[in-house]
């Protein structure tokens, strides 16, 4: 029907009235505009970021990623600490976000009385309302003291002595640095995760879950066996989602994170990711190379989040699909 | 044997208890985090607000008293101005893709590319716009900041316009060409009219949206520690203050970014549960 309507050329749909033919003409042209003005935009914030970096890029060349020295006052500048930063702190908060995300999802779906769903769903999803700097001056102010005083010391003293693992959680309890930033940005992402997981598990055909069920299968066999693999696509989407929000967010990560050009093994120690090195360093970037170099670093974050998004998007649509949307 | 059998049932009984068990303090644990998060902003808040949020100025490093006026003002400007530009461009933008590009590639094309710019980076944004208008320009300012708002402000409504557009149903457009209405007339009389509740949905949600952006302020409007409604001019704004002030080591600063962050939160919640509830009503019928 609605093929129909689409492939149907304005001319044969109105009777040959030259007002009406005109107006359509007019309307169709102005709403491609509109349209098309949506997909410059990513284009031209590509291609702006190509030329604002490419004097960093043409500078330090291929070291540019992997080097380490961020000096602005000598204008050297590599970008693997923030890199790092940026993957380690979204690492984190997909390990903590994750299994919490799905945890929501199954009881929302799956656990809670019917009553109480909506209400709870709601709550959750109101997360996702917070302004992220709300979640920043939260980090900074009142998570970040309860890390150092009741958190990191407990994670120090038991995981600490344990050989590898312990080097991760090794140095003082400062209250912010990685390990808080993945868990503030944890907390960001799961109401976009659950939000995901809730939908597709609710679509899943109650038949399967019935056969299931009447072949003896506890609440949660039909969910590790059911629900789970029948919605695998659209829940690694979800996943990729929030994946895709935690390594751009800026604010947050700016708060917490310490924001000092420092490589550690520890999670415990302070770092910056490129998001909070934007938001901190770019209105005061003096000289051409130090700007370029930011914008550089903005470009990469850019294209890596294009990348997971588009992924997330990609097997969100297939689930849709598969749906028979 | 029959009572391996009990034993493997309950075993299994027990894991399923364990791991739904382990779902609800999941969910506890998300609203733990909500209500603290919300409870601390309140607490720091509601402490700090007094009238002269809305009558004075920022005032310098160090010193007592002042307010939020001049960066309430240049939000409020800033979010204007984004709502201007973004609306007609967003909701025409739906238009397209729910009314004009059905079943065509460049339709799914700009659908995807929509799906990523709603949750790229918004700092990325900031970047752009500093490329696009303060480099050419040669100076922060309030419109760039606006403009950029704008840019997230898009896809927000074009999102939401196409999805109500699209459960106006068929028959209605079928039953209005067949009077021999021309198709603009017929997306502005009778499908805007129909889905209106859901567009200004879309637009209320994208304000709510881009009132507590942050990011892709820092370097496009930038701040101004006066009054200023000269848009040409760099502009103060209540993200950019509460970024400023909390990371500041003064404890009048610290206060009124408390302040502007309380009544940021308030509005943009409100604003979202309300226009949300609106949608989920549209939705439910």
């Amino acid at each position: 029907m609605s093929e129909a309507l689409a492939t149907m050329p304005a001319a044969t749909s109105t009777p040959p009235r030259r007002t009406g033919i005109l107006g359509d003409r007019i309307f169709f042209w102005i709403v491609t505009a509109c349209g098309l003005i949506v997909l410059a935009a990513l284009l031209a914030a590509a291609a702006s970021m190509l030329w604002g970096g490419l004097s960093a890029f043409r500078t330090f060349g291929f070291g540019f990623i992997t080097g380490t020295e961020w000096d602005p006052v000598a204008g050297h500048f590599a970008g693997l600490v923030p890199i790092y930063g940026t993957l380690v702190t979204s690492a984190l908060a997909m390990i903590i976000g994750v299994p919490v995300s799905l945890g929501i999802a199954v009881f929302i779906t799956e656990v809670a009385p019917r009553a109480i769903r909506g209400p709870v769903g709601g709550a959750i999803e109101l997360l996702a309302g917070i302004p992220s700097i709300i979640y920043g001056m939260w980090g900074l102010f009142t998570f970040a003291p309860f890390m150092s005083d009741y958190v990191q010391p407990i994670l120090i003293d038991w995981l600490g002595p344990i050989p590898l693992i312990g080097a991760l959680f090794s140095g003082a309890p400062l209250g912010i640095g990685m390990l808080t930033s993945g868990i503030v940005l944890a907390v960001m992402i799961i109401p976009f995760i659950s939000s995901v997981m809730r939908d597709v598990f609710l679509v899943v055909p109650p038949q399967l879950k019935e056969s299931a069920y009447a072949l003896g299968s506890t609440k949660w066999e039909v969910v590790r066996d059911i629900v789970i693999p029948h919605t695998r696509t659209a829940v690694v989407g979800g996943i990729f989602l929030g994946l895709g929000r935690a390594l751009g967010e800026t604010m947050a990560v700016t708060f917490v994170l310490g924001n000092t050009h420092n490589i550690a093994i520890s999670l415990m120690e302070p770092g910056t990711s490129i998001a909070a090195t934007l938001a901190n360093e770019f209105a005061e970037a003096s000289d051409d190379l130090y700007r370029s170099s930011l914008t550089a670093l903005g470009l990469i974050l850019f294209v890596v989040t294009f990348i997971v998004l588009a992924a997330a998007k990609v097997m969100l649509v297939r689930m849709a699909r598969q749906r028979g949307e | 044997m029959a009572s391996s059998s009990t034993s493997l049932y309950r075993r299994r009984q027990l894991g399923s208890l364990i791991a739904l068990t382990l779902c609800g303090i999941a969910t506890a644990l998300g609203l733990v985090f909500l209500i603290w998060i919300i409870w601390t902003t309140l607490l720091h808040g509601l402490a700090a607000l007094s009238p002269a949020l809305i009558t004075e100025m920022t005032p310098p490093p160090g010193e007592d008293g002042g307010g939020l006026a001049n960066a309430f003002m240049g939000s409020l400007l800033m979010v204007f101005l984004a709502v201007v530009i973004g609306t007609p461009i967003g909701v025409l933008a739906g238009t397209f893709l729910s009314e004009f590009s059905r079943g065509k590639k460049l339709g799914e094309t700009i659908r995807f590319v929509n799906d990523i710019l709603l949750s790229a980076p918004s700092i990325i944004i900031g970047l752009f716009v500093y490329e696009l208008i303060v480099r050419p320009t040669g100076r922060f300012s309030g419109f760039a900041g606006g403009i950029a708002l704008a840019f997230i402000f898009v896809p927000v409504v074009v999102r939401t316009t196409d999805e109500m557009l699209r459960l106006v149903p068929d028959v209605m457009r079928e039953a209005a060409l067949s009077l021999g209405i021309p198709r603009w007339k017929v997306t502005v009389n009778v499908l805007y009219r129909s889905a209106s509740t859901g567009i200004l949905t879309g637009i209320l949600l994208a304000i709510a949206r881009i009132s507590g952006e942050t990011a892709p302020l820092l370097f496009t409007a930038l701040n101004n520690q006066y009054w200023s409604l000269d848009m040409t001019q760099p502009m103060a704004n209540i993200p950019v203050v509460i970024f400023q002030f909390a990371m500041s080591p003064y404890e009048q600063w610290q206060n009124l970014a408390w302040a502007g962050a309380f009544v940021m939160t308030a509005f943009v919640l409100i604003l979202s549960v309300v226009s949300r509830s609106f949608l989920n009503r549209k939705g439910g019928k």
